[in-house]
């Protein structure tokens, strides 16, 4: 039993006589089936057969890799100056957006729902939003509420932009208070589609009828949208870019403050975020770069239609060649050059990617997440001459399969690789069965396909690299970079330096495989 | 600037007839149109297609997996007189939410770019009554402006109208949805058009135009075409026109003034549509009438 003076964890408490024969007898009590028979229904899953099978699943997702629409439209929201992201539906998904985003980023989220019930079902949810927005506004103060909805109000057909209206002119909220809105019904797309359409919501609600005046270069600046970002790293790297290049930007959506708030005795509901003042004067500038282009087609599309920018294509900024492809945008946009210091960082990563890629080099890698981030990683992988193994996207479409597909056909180091689109993390599981690359890349659900890949025996086990979101189960990762030529640096240390604790790990054992445990390697 | 226009009104009474005639009548004068069904039966376009029942977007969604993965070029069929017909469809009877259907169907031709071609009109052609929320959808912000509300009159349908109007007063006030008009279209009951009239008043719009009673329609159904498509030189096409012309002409946008239960008893008493209720006999038996008369 716990014993006051020697408080354990779980682990190893339960490894304890007393708790294994309570285990045991709670197996009894359920009827679990033997543990042979468990054994032999393991084994088949990691069969070829099995895979078969598995492919052949039509209406189940097992494990996804994606999450749902309001999530992204919640960390859209956040990104803006002391705004509050409302969502029109029911309280337990915003419990669910809270704790995902507390478990990544260790900071309380303000998010608040008008809690749908039975009766908001039946009736429709105005009364719920008339309430909520007033509420909402009285009490957490904001200056800016950012309405998404959840699946409920989608499927009853919740009107929000009449509901928001009403609601204003029913007095609850003043008629300029700004109340930006998205559907973000979660059956249709991921977490990076209601991104999308918040961000184009926040844009539409604070430019579309302000228009006249506005010309495209005015304000000299240069707009970035990072799209659904976890890394907070990524939001300062850019910064400090464009701030070495001496370009003047704005970020639409910047939650790089609210999601790092320090402990220093004042709870900071509210922290940094992009201005309004900002969003107004965004359309003035010389252009909006999209970060991540794959996962906001819908934002792309009303800056150049709206604001007249051409919202020039860039791919992700991660790896050697796609920052150096941003850095030559920026500068060609803004006619300001690549100074001095961005290309002797260039120059050290350089390095490294030289000083490691004996290591690196033909290294076999499956690589799971969001549509930008594995383009930008297969892409990273293939400047390291390293080799994407199975590259799955559980929330792309059939046109980034295209692109994808070339991009790795056309290295010398992508000849081999497998492409899956809308597959989840159970697919991929018998991928790496059967095919076993050297490592998974990937946020940590990926931990449980090790675990079951090492159960089969050490000889299949594939490690995880956790670099994507969410990432729960290790503190802190959410600081790193993966954008410019200091993510690169980060990624390669993570990914070579994994390649040797591996082989440590092989070969460890005295006296057998230590003739190859090395000091220096 | 595309006009975007929503036909409502009681299932039965003759929507998608009304709706692809009035839209051939204005595919002769050359107007681009599309049509837009936003029933899960999907018969609002089969007169222009010629067709049993055109292949709808929630069905092809099915078969294909997902809406996104279906293109435009799919679901949009055209027809008589350059007619664009789209079928949004929905579940079978009893599941489902066909609310939902509509509400999709819409987002996706929206994503597709169906309105961005050069269009006149848009007609939706929209299930008897607005249910749920997603029959509203075509009366959403940016989407039609224009309702027309086809009735007879009959009591029931002269309240499904009503209704109606209930619904779009909660719309109008938000936005910019308006009651356009009421078309009557004829079912040969007692002063139908004078009544017809009245409650148009009373709703504070006006009865666009009487759709007399032809069998020329139904002739021109079984062949499953349009009566401006079949003969052209009928009576009834002449009608029909003259619907379309209207319409093009109409000015007259208002948010509607609903009528109470108890002023749309009045007004049917008024035309006789309805007898004065006796109080009296409320709640009365057979057997209790009996004693009474004894007594």
């Amino acid at each position: 039993m716990q014993d006051v003076e020697t408080i354990k964890p779980g682990f190893p408490l339960f490894n304890t006589d007393e708790y294994q024969e309570a285990f045991a007898r709670k197996r009894v009590f359920e009827e679990a089936p033997p543990r042979e028979k468990l054994e032999e229904v393991f084994q088949w899953t990691t069969t070829e057969a099995y895979k078969e099978l598995n492919f052949q699943r039509e209406a189940l997702t097992i494990n996804p890799a994606k999450a749902c629409q309001p999530l992204g439209a919640v960390l859209c929201a956040l990104g803006f100056y002391k705004t509050l992201p409302y969502v029109h539906g029911s309280q337990g998904c915003v419990a669910y957006f809270r704790t995902y985003f507390n478990r990544h980023f260790r900071e309380p989220i303000a998010a608040v729902s008008d809690s749908m019930t039975e009766d908001a079902a039946v009736f429709g949810g105005q009364k719920n939003m008339f309430e909520g927005l007033e509420n909402s506004k009285v009490m957490y103060q904001p200056e800016m509420i950012a309405v998404s909805t959840t699946c409920m109000a989608e499927v009853i057909g919740d009107d929000l932009n009449a509901f928001i209206t009403n609601a204003k002119k029913d007095g609850r909220v003043p008629m300029d208070f700004p109340t930006p809105f998205a559907h973000t019904p979660s059956f249709v797309g991921s977490h990076t589609t209601g991104w999308d359409n918040m961000m184009e919501g926040i844009l539409r609600y604070f430019t579309l009828n302000s228009m006249e005046g506005k010309t495209v270069g005015s304000n000299g600046k240069i707009n970035i949208v990072a799209g659904f970002e976890t890394y907070l790293g990524n939001l300062r790297v850019i910064k400090r870019m464009l701030k070495e290049m001496d370009v003047d930007y704005t970020f639409l959506s910047d939650p790089e403050e609210v999601l790092d708030t320090p402990t220093d005795g004042e709870f900071r509901m509210y922290a940094g975020g992009t201005t309004q003042d900002e969003l107004k004067d965004a359309p003035n500038a010389i252009d909006t770069l999209l970060l991540q282009p794959w996962q906001l087609p819908k934002t792309k599309k009303y800056i150049e239609d709206t604001w007249k920018q051409p919202a020039s294509s860039i791919r992700i900024p991660m790896g050697l060649s796609w920052t150096d492809d941003f850095l030559m945008k920026v500068s060609e946009l803004t006619g300001k050059p690549i100074p001095e210091s961005l290309a002797l960082e260039r120059g050290r990563l350089l390095d490294m990617m030289t000083d490691s890629h004996t290591w690196l080099h033909g290294k076999r890698f499956s690589v799971y997440g969001d549509p930008d981030f594995v383009t930008g990683m297969c892409q990273f992988l293939l400047e390291l001459g390293a080799e994407p193994l199975h590259v799955l996207c559980h929330n792309a479409n059939k046109r980034w399969t295209k692109d994808i597909t070339k991009l790795l056909k056309d290295s010398p180091y992508g000849q081999e690789a497998e492409v899956y689109v809308g597959k989840d993390l159970w697919h991929l599981r018998s991928l790496v069965f059967s095919n076993k690359p050297d490592f998974l890349i990937g946020n940590s659900y990926g931990k449980f396909i090790q675990r079951d890949t090492l159960h089969k025996g050490k000889e299949h086990e594939v490690p995880l690299i956790r670099i994507g979101f969410p990432l729960f189960d290790r503190h802190h990762l959410h600081r790193d970079t993966t954008l410019g030529y200091e993510g690169a640096m980060h990624m390669l240390k993570t990914l070579v330096n994994a390649v040797m604790e591996k082989l440590d790990q092989d070969t460890m054992t005295l006296g057998e495989t230590d003739y190859a445990f090395d000091l220096i390697r | 600037m595309i006009r975007q226009c929503a036909i409502y009104g009681k299932g039965g009474i003759g929507k998608s007839t009304t709706t692809q005639n009035l839209v051939a009548g204005l595919a002769a004068e050359g107007k681009k149109v599309m049509i837009v069904g936003c029933d899960p039966k999907a018969d609002s376009t089969r007169l222009i297609l010629h067709a049993k029942a055109q292949n709808t977007i929630m069905q092809m969604a099915a078969d294909a997996g997902t809406v996104e993965d279906l293109e435009l070029d799919d679901v949009l069929k055209v027809g008589y007189g350059g007619v664009r017909c789209v079928e949004s469809g929905g579940p079978e009877p009893g599941v489902g939410c066909a609310g939902r259907g509509v509400i999709t169907a819409i987002n996706f031709l929206e994503e597709e770019g169906a309105y961005e071609e050069e269009l006149d009109f848009v007609f939706y052609d929209v299930l008897g009554d607005v249910v749920c929320g997603g029959f509203a959808m075509p009366i959403r912000e940016n989407k039609a402006q224009e309702i027309y509300i086809v009735v007879s009159g009959e009591m029931m349908a002269m309240y499904a109208a009503n209704n109606i109007a209930k619904g779009i007063c909660k719309y109008a006030n938000s936005g910019k949805v308006r009651l356009a008009g009421l078309i009557c279209n004829s079912r040969k009951t007692d002063k139908e058009a004078e009544l017809i009239g009245a409650l148009a008043e009373r709703l504070g719009t006006q009865m666009i135009h009487f759709v007399p009673r032809d069998n020329v329609v139904q002739r021109a159904e079984i062949r499953r075409m349009t009566v401006i498509e079949y003969d052209p030189t009928a009576k009834q096409a002449d009608e029909y026109r003259e619907l379309a012309r209207k319409i093009v002409e109409n000015k007259k946008l208002v948010i509607p003034t609903p009528l109470t239960m108890d002023e749309l008893e009045e007004l049917l008493l008024e035309f006789g549509i309805l007898d004065e209720e006796d109080e009296s006999i409320v709640g009365k038996t057979a057997a209790d009438e009996a004693a009474l008369a004894a007594a």
